[in-house]
């Protein structure tokens, strides 16, 4: 099964048959990318040297855009079109919002997902996020010298689909080959497991600018498992931010603020914060454009104070996740703290009281979730030799359901089920001669289908008339391994099929992906032909490559006229790989997908028959 | 019908060597994950995402008591028919209504201790039976007797979810 490597003794594999991979943490407040290099992961820096891109988006008259450290010292000047933290915005509605009365935009309710009015025209969260993605793709392709065959973006543990599916669409507008989407808290284990040689239960404690992820791992030898995951995808750095924000409003006794004089005392207060980490006090001074001079003081046991309910918000989820994973505190053997709000003494001090023991600091917390990441993508890219690698068991941390009679929502896929999962359900008409069901798919773990989130509403029609409750259709959830639903729905009593696969509503529809890909080339002077030129060889080569090494290890499970099939679709393909015509080249790619079918369903069972064999001689 | 403990190499058997189910479960999965496969052309990816799914599934259900002795009995031909099937003998359900005032005592006084001693009991009576099905399906391979003791073992699972929420609803 094991792919054939010749090369010399001594002798690594040519460097051009390493894949270029990164890895993207895109975060609330900072992005970055990272990459193995030499076997050693590390995080690309740009070109003075500064390793984090401040996740800070700014929209200038005549579609010019500025992304990270440019935009962020504009960002009092400019506040209506500096877009700060746009990732509390992806995949949520206006109502979803916290503070939407302090954040200085111009919002537009969109059906599904929040958009912005710049001075550029609207945009939506997965516009804005894929500049920072683009912005870090150009940054890592510089630095490697080469187009990125993919890219593994990570992503709160507790995002729901909704807020994953947008993350994703932001990494193909990007023109990311995205390989997966992970799990921060997941990332984090990675390297820190790796590097510590650990083995045992772990926390992973994530405190990000905008989102908090508490998740449960079962580290051993080449398995990653995570074993219950918990969090608020509404509680971060950001929100101490808001509080200190808010006292300092309150203590001056400030009338109510234009968007200028916000962002500035904002941005002071998230300074003053960083500030107390390291001294028991700090001053907050600003010149407001009234004229009036803010100067205040404030010590740790009054942010502290202030603070004191955000931290407490942590311990639900920490125990949540503890009980779905049938563990005491004191059954975890250590826990790593991630991202940069877990500076604060105060959550240092929540952490180690509550869990008895004194929480692991020894990873950078602003690098670790990017360099995990990059390890993921080098496993993803088959660049690290199979017995090198790892096996990652990753978890959905929200249920998914459908609405049922009375609002209620059905349980279909629950909560910490590992992933990739898949949960049929069937459901019947409940009138004579009905002809049409429709269906409301829901995630949440609240029993009112109103207090869980709606992914989706989508409608079966042609069942054939019948009495009532004798329709069966079935409706099956797929969760795939980035964690993304989909659903499809089957009606089969009468042998009549018909069904449909949604995807769900907020998402974008590929054909839009495509137009916003071809504006931001024409606004980035790419030329859109040859990039898609040159994405297409990449992944027709891969395929090749792909096809050529699985008939070499299993021809024998091909019949003759099979195997010649598919060489002729090889073949196919081939010839056009060095022409211009990239639809020509998808097409023959599809072809050879297709006519590689059998073949891979027959490779994956006989690898399953391997597996179980070699244990059952190993067990005797 | 799929046979999931057939699908490990395992010979079907309420009493598991949770080991083996582990190690069965990762070798496969090391062949089938999809990450295996995040390269490959279209055609191993549907195959990867399929195998994957079904190994889950299949895991789920033979690591849970109530799904694994239900799948037991289904192959065995006896329907545990948890939806309507519900007449139990009295003193459980006298037993079961007793323990579900305590949990809403316990709720409303926000004890999260009466919460811990009501799970600690809990797990004790949920041993108890599951020795009692072993021994009916594995040892008197009394297939019809397993059933009655699953659905009480169903009742206690569902408890267990309850005193979930209800820890949820104290902190």
């Amino acid at each position: 099964m094991a792919l054939l490597q010749i090369s010399e003794p001594g002798q690594s594999p040519a460097p051009h048959e390493q894949r270029l991979a990164v890895g993207i943490d895109l975060g609330t407040t900072n992005s970055l990318v990272a990459t193995v290099r030499n076997g050693s992961a590390t995080v690309l820096p740009d070109a003075l040297g500064r390793p984090l891109l401040p996740s800070i988006v700014r929209y200038l008259p005549g579609g010019k855009v500025e992304v990270g450290y440019p935009a962020q010292a504009r960002q009092a000047d400019d506040p209506k079109n500096t877009i700060v933290s746009v990732k509390r915005f992806m995949g949520r509605g206006l109502r979803d919002v916290a503070h939407v009365e302090a954040a200085p935009y111009d919002f537009v309710d969109a059906p599904g997902m929040v958009q912005i009015r710049t001075v550029a025209g609207v945009k939506s969260p997965v516009e804005v996020s894929s500049e920072i993605l683009r912005v870090l793709r150009e940054r890592a392709e510089l630095s490697l010298q080469g187009t990125l065959s993919g890219a593994v973006i990570t992503v709160p543990a507790y995002f729901d689909d909704a807020q994953r599916q947008a993350t994703k669409d932001a990494g193909k507008l990007a023109g990311l080959n995205v390989l997966r989407l992970l799990n921060e808290p997941t990332a984090a284990a990675i390297a820190y497991g790796l590097d510590n040689a650990a083995e045992g239960i772990y926390a992973v404690y994530d405190l990000g600018g905008g989102t908090f992820d508490l998740s449960i791992l079962k580290l051993s030898k080449g398995v990653f498992e995570v074993v219950a995951t918990s969090g608020d995808s509404m509680l971060g750095g950001d929100d101490f931010d808001q509080r200190l924000f808010c006292w300092v409003v309150e203590e001056a006794k400030l009338p109510p603020l234009g968007p200028r004089d916000m962002r500035l005392l904002q941005v002071k207060s998230r300074e003053a914060k960083e500030a107390l980490t390291f001294h028991s006090e700090s001053r907050i001074n600003a010149r407001l454009s009234s004229g009036e001079f803010v100067d205040l003081a404030i010590d740790t046991e009054t942010f502290c104070r202030i603070t004191q309910t955000l931290v407490h918000r942590t311990l639900g989820p920490m125990r949540k996740a503890l009980r779905d994973a049938g563990l005491t505190p004191d059954e975890v053997k250590g826990v790593v703290m991630v991202g940069g709000a877990t500076r604060m003494p105060q959550i240092q001090r929540a952490v180690a009281e509550f869990f008895r023991r004194d929480p692991l600091n020894n990873l950078d917390p602003d690098k670790v979730v990017a360099v995990g990441a990059a390890m993921q993508a080098d496993v993803l890219a088959g660049n690290k030799p199979q017995g090198e690698d790892w096996l990652l068991l990753d978890v959905i941390p929200l249920s998914l359901g459908i609405e049922t009679m009375g609002g209620l929502t059905e349980k279909i896929i629950p909560r910490n089920s590992t992933i990739p999962a898949a949960r049929a359900q069937e459901f019947t008409t409940f009138k004579d001669g009905q002809t049409g069901m429709s269906f409301h798919v829901v995630q949440g773990e609240r029993e009112l289908v109103s207090d869980c989130r709606s992914l989706a509403r989508f409608e079966l029609k042609g069942i054939p008339p019948m009495a009532a409750g004798a329709a069966r259709v079935r409706v099956t959830f797929q969760v795939d391994a980035d964690g993304l639903l989909s659903v499809s729905a089957k009606e089969n009593s009468t042998g009549v099929e018909s069904s449909i696969s949604v995807k769900p509503s907020y998402g974008l529809a590929d054909a839009d992906i495509e137009r916003m890909l071809r504006e931001s080339f024409q606004h980035a002077k790419e030329d859109v032909h040859s990039r898609a030129l040159a994405e297409q060889r990449v992944e027709g080569q891969r395929l090749l490559e792909a096809t050529r090494s699985a008939l070499q290890a299993d021809k024998n499970l091909l019949r003759a006229d099979e195997a010649a099939a598919i060489e002729k679709a090889m073949a196919g393909l081939e010839s056009l790989l060095s022409g211009k015509d990239h639809r020509a080249i998808k097409r023959a790619a599809d072809a050879l997908n297709h006519a590689t079918e059998d073949f891979a369903a027959r490779r994956m069972d006989e690898g399953v028959r391997r597996a179980l064999a070699g244990r059952k001689i190993g067990s005797l | 019908m799929h046979n999931h403990f057939e699908l490990f190499g395992l010979t079907p058997a309420f009493s598991l060597e949770k080991d083996l189910l582990e190690k069965a479960y990762r070798d496969i999965q090391s062949k089938v994950h999809p990450d295996r496969f995040a390269h490959a052309g279209d055609a191993e990816r549907r195959a990867s995402l399929q195998w994957t799914t079904r190994v889950n599934e299949a895991l789920q259900i033979l690591k849970n008591p109530v799904t694994r002795a239900k799948h037991l009995l289904e192959l065995h031909g006896v329907d545990v028919a948890f939806e309507t099937n519900t007449a139990m003998p009295p003193e459980f359900l006298m037993q079961q209504m007793e323990l579900r005032e305590a949990l809403e005592e316990a709720t409303e006084k926000k004890n999260s201790q009466s919460l811990d001693r009501l799970r600690s009991d809990l797990r004790r009576e949920e041993a108890i039976l599951e020795e009692q099905i072993a021994d009916a399906i594995d040892g008197r391979k009394d297939y019809q007797g397993a059933a009655g003791l699953v659905r009480k073992l169903m009742f206690l699972d569902r408890l267990d979810q309850e005193i979930d929420l209800a820890y949820e609803a104290v902190e």
